[in-house]
């Protein structure tokens, strides 16, 4: 209990340290892009693999499916290879910055996000269909309308998304190094603290890591709420 | 409008830029070196001398000088001399140069079921816990650390890898979370004496074998090749190793300390073989 205790002073303590500062903006910035871009490419793939027809498609499904539980050491482990100076990318010295972090993420969870978004889009489509093609909407056309009518449900499968990516270790541990006040986030910093054996100071971060997916989710919740609402 | 502001904030959190400086160095090092803290002692003193920011991955020994050999780093500072000296002469370093020591110690349970505490040969604790099966954590990860435990057993003349299904317990992990793990099961463990001083999960575990001569730890450091990987940063990368050994550097090393204790030992030599 007394562990408890002092995680929680801790994470009060360190709340207001600049360090912490820089590792949790570090976290949202390398969080938020991949999702972004995760978002930006598995939605309309997912939709596509919802309302087009075509030899295959189920194969793919399965496989994006399967991709939701993409290892991230896995996935690290690939970017790391794809980006070292020995690799195909090297000499774009990508590896060990935030932007090797953003990559990493963003391959990791876009799978996610297509197949979520592939589901709802389907069910979707099946309701829909028939009133779409009526108004001379092919599924093309129809792709673009059910993703904007499925915004509200969408959002909740971006902020998985966020959420697999905020929570990840595994994979910004090897591509970003750890490196002290340039690729060190939150999930990473809690290891090294966990190495160090600093118990106490590794759960106040774990505390406050937390209470940031919270906090995002609590707003991004609000923003649907009003946003719902105004539309009627 | 709330979209907006959204949709705003969203992209200056993805915008921000880094506080990197435009000149830096990447040095593969080992986690004994990050977790005990000597790095975050030194590295602030080199930049204001020099203006050059020292990044560091830490990583195991074998791991890091995988990572040098692949070019994803300027300097190596690792702890295992054939592994450097075979780094050397496989064309990947340009030369290898001592920087300090500590050493390792024997960590154990302080009820001493193994019956070796105060022991000065660790040949013969070994052989007593491999003889009482006292349950034993190793690194497992081809460390330096690891590699050091291993020529440890081969000096006590046992095969503990024999019995890594029984009391010796192969993690493959770091040491942090190698003391971790051995703190919850109450093992024996090698340790350097760095990371040991500045681990703070210890609860039944203590020094148990130390002084050994066998346990001696050197540190020794070596700037990749740039005839290897033209993209190396020579320059920056040879600064750091040259302030390192120089007296400044050697003096910054000195002074490093936990809870008084001087955890690392300048002994670079003033003519570098």
């Amino acid at each position: 209990m007394s562990d408890l205790t002092a995680a929680f002073a801790s994470a009060l303590v360190f709340g207001l340290d600049a360090d912490l500062g820089r590792i949790v903006l570090l976290s949202l910035r390398v969080s938020l892009s991949a999702v972004a871009i995760a978002a930006i490419i598995g939605l309309p793939l997912g939709a596509a693999l919802a309302v087009f027809r075509f030899p295959g498609r189920r194969a793919i499904v399965i496989a994006v499916n399967a991709m939701m539980g993409l290892p991230p050491v896995v996935v690290g482990l690939i970017v790391y290879l794809l980006l070292s100076r020995a690799g195909p990318f090297g000499v774009f010295g990508l590896l060990f910055t935030p932007t090797a972090m953003i990559i990493a993420q963003a391959i990791l969870i876009a799978p996610l996000i297509a197949a979520l978004a592939r589901q709802l889009v389907e069910d979707m489509w099946a309701e829909y269909e028939e009133q779409l093609r009526s108004l001379g909407a092919g599924a093309g056309r129809a792709l673009w309308t059910l993703l904007w009518d499925g915004r509200f449900s969408l959002l909740t499968v971006v902020l998985a998304g966020f959420g697999r990516a905020i929570a990840e270790v595994g994979a910004v541990m090897i591509v970003g190094g750890n490196i002290d006040q340039v690729t060190r986030v939150m999930t990473t910093a809690i290891a090294l603290e966990t190495s160090k054996g600093d118990l106490a100071l590794a759960l106040g971060l774990g505390i406050i890591l937390i209470a940031l997916a919270l906090a995002i989710n609590a707003t991004a919740f609000s923003i649907n709420l009003v946003l719902r609402e105004r539309q009627g | 409008m709330v979209r907006r502001t959204l949709l705003i904030a969203a992209l200056l959190i993805v915008a921000l830029p880094t506080a990197a400086a435009d000149r830096f160095i990447t040095v593969a090092s080992t986690t004994s070196t990050q977790d005990s803290g000597l790095f975050g002692h030194i590295l602030p003193l080199f930049r204001a001398k020099t203006g050059i920011e020292v990044r560091v991955v830490a990583l195991g020994t074998g791991q890091a000088i995988k990572l040098a050999e692949r070019g994803d780093a300027d300097v190596l500072l690792v702890h295992h001399k054939p592994s450097e000296e075979k780094f050397v002469a496989d064309g990947f370093g340009v030369k290898r140069l001592d920087v300090m020591y500590n050493d390792f110690v024997l960590i154990g349970p302080t009820a001493d079921p193994a019956g070796i505490k105060n022991g000065r040969d660790i040949a013969a604790a070994l052989a007593k816990i491999a003889a009482t099966k006292a349950p034993f954590a190793s690194r497992g990860d081809n460390s330096g650390t690891h590699l050091a435990e291993l020529d440890l057993w081969k000096a006590a003349g046992i095969d503990a890898k024999a019995a890594s299904t029984g009391w010796y317990r192969s993690l493959g992990s770091g040491m942090g979370p190698t003391l971790n793990t051995a703190a919850g099961m109450n093992a024996h463990v090698v340790s350097d004496r760095a990371t040991w001083a500045n681990f703070k999960n210890r609860q039944g575990l203590t020094i148990l074998v130390e002084g050994d001569t066998r346990l001696f730890n050197q540190y020794g450091v070596v700037p990749v090749n740039p005839a290897r990987h033209a993209h190396v940063k020579a320059r920056d990368g040879q600064a750091f190793v040259d302030w390192l050994i120089t007296p400044g550097g050697q003096a910054a090393i000195a002074t490093y300390k936990i809870g008084g204790e001087q955890l690392f030992f300048p002994n670079a030599k003033k003519e570098s073989s």
